[in-house]
């Protein structure tokens, strides 16, 4: 089904007639009558006071990975964010991706209560209050988070569910590095563990390097406080280490002299060196979210392309589009200044002519690491590729979405 | 310039760093308050490998069962560890086997009894999370590591003997690299 609507180019090649076509189409202005009004949205004391969107915008979160959230027991597990409706690189936070490591309920705490404590292989052990926190001098950066979880398989129709366990928001608190600063950390220190206030006091082990370098006890996001699903009032932030490191509903911070083996350090435990270091820090990723799964294109002409690409070792350097199946790849546009450890926008022009096609983007990062293809990364481990490889550490392969000729986009790898 | 000048010279520098070294290491707002030590003793549930934060107590795996029964353990986990929905305490290969191919079971695959010790005790029962008395960790840690072959039936575990406990993995499983700022997720790695 090819649509008989012109497309862009034949509509810049029209110009001016049909600039004026459009202007004869239009009901004929009558001088002195004001144009139709819309219906009205009839605002009451809620909406004055914390506005909501629209109700023609319908974009939603969906649990994620095939368990129910919240469950029978009311655990809340994973829920994947609508990548394909996003725009911009913020993630709204009502929208932000969520995820616990068994199933958690949602801590309801009260920030006049919530302390902070760190201790261990300090000076001075210190508990801080949140209006403790919020004296000290804050940073305020974008960065994304991404769930190890979030593996894209033949199987999943929208980026929703193929890469729907990440998102990016922008973050304000304090950094890590100034707290432990302020606590003296001893010679000894080489680790710390962080844990959070909800039932199961998730805990984990991360490198004292990283707290000195850029982790952030953040009390803000978007704007706003810190929302309950991703924190409240309190949460780690770990720039482009897996998500689980970024512990939320931050209570406590031990110093240790050695990796802790925590639950959730148990969980990442691996035989392999290579492969332990590859459940870290976040290799380069991007996918496209326009046009892709469960979309539809409306006939031949003219679409922007537009994906998101992150990378757990800095800024996004390049992005590269294909639009024939990875025979051949153009630079697209980054849009804005691409942050460290944040979602970055990319842009790429293209006229569809028609035909079934695949498209697919890649990335590069700061430290020149490459979005690999499947294939890559199976040809380096010296493994058969076969539908079923798991790729070694969170999944950042390059993916692929197919075009039909009915203007109908699916998940490429099916 | 004379050799005494530069002596003069290099005293002054060591004092300056001295000084900036000194500065670096108190507190630059004097912000947040000093926790009391049973305050720190509380909230410091963090049981390391070495043991040293476990509290007085003890069990046996015999107590260990009758605990499992009478906190419901089952309802999630099935009785004696499997069948459940919630993740297996009980690994389907025996001792024999070698240890990474019996599964990711806890009081299997972890390098030491102080994170089962730990998780029961943080993060237990579902719903009624703290509530466990220290003697019934030991119990419910010591019942979990007999039924996979770890420990004998009849071994006391406590303060002392818990983090003594020879873990069928032992050191075989990978330490991760060092990590720096700036650096590739694995050196040679170009993805």
């Amino acid at each position: 089904m090819t649509s008989k609507r012109p497309g862009r180019r034949d509509f810049l090649k029209g110009g001016a007639a049909v600039a004026g076509g459009l202007t004869l189409g239009a009901v004929a202005p009558v001088v002195g009558q004001t144009p139709a009004s819309p219906p009205m949205i009839k605002e009451d004391a809620d909406q004055i006071a914390y506005g909501g969107r629209s109700k023609h915008v319908t974009s939603v979160r969906i649990p994620h990975g095939g368990r129910p959230s919240p469950d029978n027991f009311g655990l809340t597990f994973h829920v994947a964010s609508p990548l394909q409706d996003s725009v911009g690189v913020i993630t709204p936070s009502s929208l932000h991706y969520y995820a616990t490591t068994r199933g958690a309920f949602l801590p309801d705490i009260d920030p006049r209560e919530h302390t902070l404590m760190i201790h261990g292989l300090v000076d001075r052990p210190l508990t801080f209050s949140m209006e403790d926190l919020k004296r000290l001098p804050s940073v305020t950066r974008l960065h994304f988070i991404e769930c190890a979880g979030n593996r894209a398989s033949a199987r999943q129709r929208t980026v929703q569910e193929t890469h729907g366990m990440t998102s990016c928001a922008e973050w304000t608190g304090v950094l890590l590095s100034v707290l432990l600063k302020e606590c003296g950390l001893k010679g000894s220190a080489t680790w710390f563990v962080a844990e959070g206030t909800e039932e199961v006091k998730g805990a984990s082990s991360m490198p004292i390097a990283k707290a000195m370098d850029d982790c952030l006890v953040a009390y803000g996001m978007n704007g706003e406080a810190v929302r309950p699903q991703n924190g409240f009032p309190l949460r780690l932030m770990v720039p482009g280490f897996e998500g689980i490191f970024h512990t939320k509903w931050l209570r406590r911070i031990k110093l240790v002299d050695r990796y802790y083996m925590n639950y959730n350090d148990f969980g990442h435990l691996d035989q392999d060196p290579k492969v332990a270091a590859l459940e870290y820090q976040i290799g380069p990723k991007s996918v496209i979210t326009y046009p892709s799964g469960g979309q539809q294109l409306r006939g031949r002409g003219f679409y922007e392309i537009s994906g998101l690409a992150w990378s757990g070792g800095g800024a996004i350097r390049r992005v590269e589009v294909s639009t024939d199946n990875g025979k051949s790849w153009k630079n697209a546009e980054i849009k804005g200044t691409a942050q460290r450890m944040a979602h970055t926008r990319f842009g790429l022009p293209w006229n569809w002519d028609g035909t079934e096609t695949v498209i697919m983007s890649r990335c590069t990062d700061e430290l020149g690491q490459v979005q690999p293809t499947r294939a890559q990364v199976a040809a380096h481990w010296n493994v058969p590729l076969d539908p079923s490889y798991s790729v070694p550490g969170l999944d950042n392969t390059i993916f692929p979405w197919r075009i039909a000729s009915d203007g109908s986009v699916q998940n490429g790898r099916a | 310039m004379g050799a005494c000048r530069m002596g003069a010279l290099r005293v002054l520098l060591l004092v300056l760093l001295m000084g900036a070294a000194a500065l670096a290491q108190g507190p630059t707002y004097g912000v947040g308050r000093t926790p009391s030590a049973e305050e720190v003793r509380a909230l410091d549930i963090s049981i390391g490998p070495t043991g040293q934060e476990l509290p007085p107590g003890r069990g046996t795996a015999k107590e260990g069962a009758l605990v499992y029964r009478a906190k419901g353990c089952a309802g999630c986990h099935g009785a004696g560890g499997t069948g459940g929905r919630a993740p297996v305490l009980k690994a389907r290969l025996g001792p024999e086997a070698d240890t990474w191919r019996r599964g990711r079971v806890l009081p299997v695959r972890s390098p030491f009894a102080t994170t089962v010790w730990d998780y029961i005790n943080r993060g237990m029962p579902l719903n009624a999370e703290g509530t466990l008395t220290p003697d019934e960790v030991y119990a419910l840690t010591a019942y979990l590591l007999s039924i996979n072959g770890v420990i004998p039936e009849d071994m006391v575990l406590d303060q002392e003997s818990l983090p003594k406990v020879k873990m069928p993995l032992g050191d075989a499983y990978a330490d991760l690299p060092e990590w720096k700022p700036k650096t590739r997720r694995l050196p040679g790695y170009p993805y």
